[in-house]
């Protein structure tokens, strides 16, 4: 009964980048709780993934591939990822604090009232105790819980982990998963998708951000945080005020109601500071802040700030990177 | 059309955090007290609909006695009744709060649910997931756009593949993600209504204990503040020094 069950989530065919993380930090706890480490993959074409799995390290994998698991829901994926649960019978689940991670977590406590740990940054079992970090507040402060339940569910968050590194041909036995009936018995049927996001990472999951503030005026000068980006390739971000105003999307903002993030670097450009977005990405890496204004808060958390004016330091800074990067 | 909105009372998003005595919650002096944001862009949007197609919207809010202030925030704002499940504290996990909310709305009528998609506070997320699957009611979150009919809502999902619009039978449970509504701000009449509107008060049993809080602590502090002369500068300390390209 010490053994760890992790979800892994996949997206266009490959297990995503998170699943390394799940699995890394599976593997440690499953050694602390002196138990096996089984991992879950459920999606149509769920079974071409589970090589991916062992290598990563399961013991054995489970499987539940169907057509109905084509899109994410809820309704679609509790029922076999409960009874890969149930067949598991782990101390601890584990899956990626991602959009579908913090969907499946809360679905799955209710479905085994399982003790929910959400979106934690460290996270041991020493003891038979479940003992996690998880900032709260947007990162303003750090809780430490402990958990004494059977079933322990926790979602971590994302590139705050040590990855496990792939053993390609290592193998596990693999398991099928009764995926349930069909798409008829999914209350929640998803009709289409719009506005398909670009093939760019989800913020929460990118390496490297590149966030606007209001400091570059107006929408129209949107190309230097973009070009920037391109330059290292990062994802672009913004701040509250941008979005407030109305010059990029919501799904853009980074802050205490936008998105938290802990990328590897996070470039702040004419971005002040306010404590609601530093609160979303003080736990990065590596913060640079350029900044036309010397007292700006964003330079208090800064490693490395420029003082000067974003309109000129931009496309400069853009091809010293292309330039030291492309050395 | 019957709509419950559960709401949460939290610290504003531009509070300084400071750890109170106990080392394991908040000092809540200086700190102003708000509706969660993204609980009040759903109770905005359970209004619109209200005003849309008829019927009641109940506020639920499990928190302290002082949460009746944002109880009565709800109500100015246009909420019609209010459950307040009165927490003496001591903490509980997202499944130990989810229990008592789903109880109240179970015995409240409900054609749709409707939650923030996050408390900013906890930061759990979970709440809104947890008290569909306790009631056996399909859950929809991050919704930016929510549209109810006669026994069906048409929603729009912000997920990591783009805007799903997704239908679901009601009654179902929807999350509020940031687009969905602007909040309104309460009008003077509205404020001089709520104070005639009902208040359900109940007292709830104390938490389980199986998730206890053993400490809180500020983040590590940063040590930032080094200036760099210009870009060419920064790229070089970027890749030779911070080693992050």
């Amino acid at each position: 009964m010490g053994s760890v069950c992790a979800f892994l989530e996949s997206a266009k065919g490959k297990l995503k980048k998170s699943c390394a993380e799940v699995m890394g930090e599976g593997r440690r706890l499953a050694g602390e709780l002196g138990g096996s480490l089984d991992a879950v993959i459920l999606g149509k074409g769920a079974t071409a993934l589970a090589g991916d799995a062992a290598a990563l390290g399961a013991d054995r994998v489970l499987v539940g591939d169907a057509d109905h698991l084509a899109n994410f829901t809820i309704d679609g994926f509790i029922r076999p990822l409960a009874k890969a649960v149930a067949a598991s019978s782990p101390r601890l689940v584990l899956m990626a604090a991602s959009v579908a991670g913090k969907d499946l977590a809360p679905a799955l406590a209710a479905a085994t009232k399982g003790a929910l740990l959400a979106d934690v940054t460290a996270i041991s079992a020493k003891g038979g105790t479940v003992r996690v970090t998880k900032p709260v507040y947007a990162g303003k402060a750090l809780s430490t819980l402990a958990a004494s339940s059977e079933l322990v569910i926790a979602t971590l968050r994302p590139n705050v982990f040590r990855p496990a590194a792939p053993e390609p041909g290592r193998k596990a036995p693999v398991e099928v998963v009764e995926t349930g009936k069909s798409a008829a018995e999914i209350r929640t049927v998803v009709r289409e998708v719009l506005a398909k996001a670009s093939e760019k990472l989800d913020l929460t999951e990118a390496d490297i951000i590149v966030s606007g503030g209001r400091g570059l005026k107006g929408p129209e000068n949107w190309h230097l945080v973009e070009d920037l980006a391109e330059a290292v390739g990062g994802v672009v971000g913004a701040s509250r005020a941008v979005v407030d105003a109305g010059w990029r999307p919501h799904s853009e903002q980074v802050g205490q109601t936008g998105k938290t993030v802990s990328p590897k670097l996070y470039i702040a450009i004419a971005i002040s500071g306010a404590i609601q977005h530093l609160a979303g990405m003080r736990t990065s890496k590596c913060i640079v802040a350029i900044n036309i204004d010397p007292e700006a808060p964003i330079f208090k958390v800064a490693d490395y700030g420029i003082v000067g004016d974003a309109f000129e330091i931009c496309p400069l800074l853009a091809s010293e990177l292309k330039r030291v990067i492309g050395v | 059309m019957d709509l419950v909105v559960c709401i949460k009372r939290v610290p504003d998003s531009a509070a300084r955090i400071k750890v109170g005595a106990d080392g394991k919650s908040i000092d809540p002096g200086g700190v102003d007290f708000v509706i969660s944001p993204y609980d009040e862009m759903a109770l905005e949007r359970a209004l619109q609909i209200k005003e849309e197609k008829g019927g009641t919207v109940t506020v639920v809010c499990l928190g302290p006695a002082e949460a009746g202030k944002e109880i009565r925030q709800a109500l100015a704002m246009g909420a019609d009744k209010a459950l307040h499940l009165k927490d003496a504290g001591g903490g509980r996990g997202p499944l130990g709060v989810a229990k008592l909310l789903a109880e109240a709305v179970g015995g409240l009528p409900h054609d749709a649910v409707l939650f923030g998609r996050q408390a900013i506070d906890s930061d759990n997320g979970a709440v809104g997931v947890l008290v569909a699957g306790l009631l056996g009611l399909p859950c929809v979150t991050l919704c930016t756009k929510i549209d109810l009919d006669a026994g069906k809502g048409t929603v729009h999902r912000e997920s990591e593949a783009g805007t799903e619009v997704i239908e679901v039978k009601l009654p179902a449970v929807f999350t509020a993600q940031r687009g969905l509504a602007e909040p309104r701000y309460p009008s003077i009449k509205g404020i001089m209504m709520a104070k005639k509107k009902p208040i359900d008060e109940r007292d709830v049993p104390p938490p389980s204990g199986r998730l206890q809080v053993e400490k809180l602590e500020p983040p590590a502090e940063r040590k930032g503040g080094r200036k760099v002369a210009d870009a060419k500068e920064l790229a070089r300390l970027l890749r030779e020094e911070a080693k992050v390209i």
